[in-house]
């Protein structure tokens, strides 16, 4: 009997047999090194004693949880990556693809109304107004950097600083001057612009990374200096106070000469939230049309062109001095916009709200969205944000999952939700310029 | 006098740190021309694995301080190279051939993970620890100030020049460093000619973050805590480092760090303490103004 072959007990041909036992190599392999990561962080969890010093308690339990389920995880995926090819048409049937290239063109038309009956849909729901306008301020400073990264091709890690500025400018400006939101909101504007300028000159001769990483150290000067120069700023307790909106002079209160009474409305605060919606979206959309003109103007064409190839840009004449000052300018002053919303709304603001996450945030949305896509940016930062507040059970794992998230977003689509690019120029017809043929010199190597 | 040399021990030690985590930097941008925003975390997450393998080989009854000393090096550097080789596996590998922002964007969201994984896993506390290396030597009196060289810088100066030296050696000499200068000067004509590419690229992250995991068991040591927010902060001053000095190349990371060390201290001593990030910064945007490409960087050769 030993010396006859054994009978194969299943009908199986071998090369799957030999699959699963490489499976579970992998699947060991993976639980080995998820054993090594784990096994002092989360095996082992620190504790002040009552001493002060650290004592230090044993978490097998969660290590052996963590390392069995990187093991579960590798395996199953080692085991489906050869037999189950997902066919690309189950995540978009052709039915469901053809009725999305049959409402493209009028999906930002879809997504403005909705936008704009909002406070219609939600108008008892608080929780849900405020989150629309959050959504609504990233859009805006999303379509602010979008100048900057998207169209001049120059990567700016520091945008938050001029959103800094917009508030600060706003605040204290509203304060000392006792001027009303709407007199300050150009000049929150113009101060943040200035900033870009600030920025922009001793940058120009910077290419690429050098200018990231000064664009993130200009960030953190702003920042620095308005949590220490407390005499002007109120240094890390912030300024508190700042006056609300009103409604072009009527104020949002219950005051016989407030905006309720004038309207012969019965006052209600949700008059003042509706009303700070369609502010900022009321600026979101003029930052999009203000965008899509300058597209079309000289100036917004030597930014594109910027983009593709500085070189090729001086070769043919552009000033690429201020092609690059006017972008950081224009990006600027719309982050100056949204700061200045940002204090009204809040009526305080702290240096706390303008770190370096917001920046990466902002550029996150940018980049996500698709480079240069006005689109783009409004999904990003509705599905970024919306995303966010549903874990909003699961506190302390929202970043992690956010930061996850980021990850796997960029991942599975590298060039952004809207990849897409729409020619600025076009011959006869404007035809989509897909993804995989855009390419642009400075933002991309050349491997 | 004394107060200066004293600020300058100082600074030379704290830029030693900033300079071992800006290696890290430097190598993985010259080789793959991205900033690897998740470095200063790995920094961190070095700084937590050497705090709790030294708590764990306390529990166990190893006290004699060297050995424990060196067990934690170990541990912590063959570990933290383990993070840094799955954040390049997970994160970077897949966006490889992709536009340039992506892997920036994916190194920012592990960023986020990072942190937010090592303060979930431990707390958002203070991690404190009581001082291991006592002792050191007084090097000036004079002024009713004595100048002080502690035994714990002596320590992070040295392993600081010990490694340099190893790793230039590595670059220089041996067969890893040829194939990552190689790849550093052109990917496709270096997998062409029979490297492989994939497991030199993880080789630098492995190398980048075990150098990382050094400094951060040096921060532990000299600073007595941790915190899960402090790559942020050591990883941007470290970048800032790595293109002050130029970035790509390893002496110009070395240089930048103690730039930045002696600028923050010695801002901290004759100025204000506040504003020492600021003048970092500054001095950062000064020199980047008249050398585009940092102190010892190439200059970038304009091909049309």
């Amino acid at each position: 009997m030993s010396d006859s072959p054994p009978a194969p007990r299943t009908d199986k041909p071998a090369g799957k047999q030999v699959d699963l036992l490489a499976a579970l190599k992998e699947a060991a392999l993976a639980a080995a090194v998820a054993f090594a990561l784990f096994a002092l962080l989360i095996g082992v969890r620190t504790e002040q004693g009552p001493t002060g010093a650290l004592v230090i308690a044993t978490r097998f339990g969660m290590l052996s949880a963590f390392v069995a389920a990187a093991f579960a995880g590798r395996f199953v995926f080692a085991v489906m990556r050869h037999r189950l090819a997902i066919p690309a048409s189950l995540f978009a049937p052709p039915a469901v693809k053809k009725i999305a290239a049959a409402l493209s063109p009028y999906l930002a038309l879809v997504i403005l109304i909705i936008a704009l009956i909002v406070p219609v849909l939600f108008y008892r729901n608080h929780y849900v107004l405020d989150l629309a306008i959050l959504i609504v301020t990233y859009i805006m400073l999303g379509f602010g950097l979008n100048i900057v990264v998207g169209l001049a091709g120059l990567l700016d890690l520091g945008y938050v600083a001029f959103y800094a500025v917009g508030a600060y400018s706003y605040a204290l400006i509203a304060q000392d001057f006792g001027l009303s939101f709407w007199a300050c909101l150009p000049l929150a504007g113009i101060f943040a612009a200035f900033a870009g300028l600030l920025l922009g000159f001793p940058v120009l001769r910077l290419r690429g990374d050098y200018l990231a990483i000064v664009t993130l150290g200009f960030g953190e000067i702003i920042r620095l200096v308005l949590l220490n120069w407390q005499n002007l700023t109120g240094g890390p307790n912030g300024i508190s106070g700042i006056a609300r909106p009103s409604f072009f002079g009527l104020p949002f209160n219950s005051s016989a000469n407030g905006f309720a009474a004038t309207f012969g409305l019965q006052y209600s605060p949700t008059h003042r939230v509706v009303f700070l919606y369609y502010l900022i979206l009321a600026l979101a959309l003029v930052t999009n049309w203000v965008t899509l003109r300058l597209r079309r103007l000289p100036i917004g064409r030597a930014w594109e062109a910027l983009r593709e190839d500085e070189i090729a840009c001086r070769a043919l004449g552009i000033n690429t001095t201020t092609t690059k000052l006017t972008a950081f300018a224009m990006g600027a002053m719309f982050g100056g916009f949204a700061g200045a919303f940002f204090a009204t709304r809040q009526g305080f603001i702290s240096p706390e709200s303008f770190t370096f996450s917001e920046s990466a945030l902002v550029l996150a949305i940018v980049v996500l969205g698709g480079m240069g896509s006005q689109l783009g940016v409004a999904l990003a930062a509705t599905i970024m944000l919306g995303g966010f507040e549903l874990f909003r059970e699961f506190d302390q794992y929202r970043m992690l999952v956010f930061g996850a998230a980021m990850v796997a977003i960029v991942i599975y689509r590298p060039r952004g939700l809207v990849a897409a690019r729409s020619p600025s120029v076009a011959m006869r017809e404007r035809k989509a310029i897909p993804a995989d043929i855009v390419r642009n010199a400075r933002t991309e190597s050349p491997a | 006098m004394e107060y200066f040399v004293q600020q300058l021990i100082n600074g030379i030690t704290l830029g030693s740190i900033y300079g071992l985590i800006a290696i890290g930097y430097t190598m993985v941008y010259g080789i793959i021309g991205m900033i690897n925003f998740a470095h200063g975390d790995i920094f961190m997450v070095g700084a937590f694995l050497a705090l709790i393998a030294f708590l764990v080989l306390v529990a166990c009854g190893i006290t004699a301080v060297p050995l424990a000393l060196l067990i934690v090096l170990l541990v912590s550097m063959a570990l933290t190279a383990l993070y840094g080789w799955t954040v390049e596996r997970i994160a970077y590998r897949p966006l490889r051939h992709s536009f340039r922002l992506a892997p920036l964007i994916s190194a920012i969201g592990m960023s986020i993970v990072l942190q937010n994984y090592v303060q979930i896993a431990q707390g958002a506390r203070v991690k404190p620890l009581p001082p291991l290396v006592h002792g050191g030597y007084t090097l000036l009196e004079g002024n009713n100030f004595a100048v002080r060289l502690s035994n714990i810088q002596i320590i992070v100066v040295v392993t600081t020049i010990l490694l340099m030296s190893g790793f230039s050696y590595l670059v220089a000499r041996t067969r890893l460093g040829r194939n990552m200068r190689a790849c550093e000067q052109d990917i496709k004509m270096a997998a062409l000619v029979g490297i492989d590419v994939d497991r030199t690229i993880s080789l630098t992250f492995v190398i980048g973050a075990a150098l990382a995991a050094v400094a951060g068991l040096m921060f532990l040591l000299y600073y007595g805590v941790v915190d899960f927010f402090i790559g942020f902060l050591a990883g941007v001053k470290a970048f800032t480092a790595a293109v002050l000095g130029g970035i790509g190349s390893l002496p110009g990371a070395m240089i930048g760090g103690l730039l930045i060390g002696l600028i923050e201290t010695m801002w901290s001593a004759y100025f204000s303490i506040e504003y020492k990030d600021v003048a970092a910064f500054a001095i950062l945007i000064v020199v980047l103004i008249f050398l585009p490409t940092g102190i010892l960087g190439r200059p970038e050769v304009e091909k049309v």
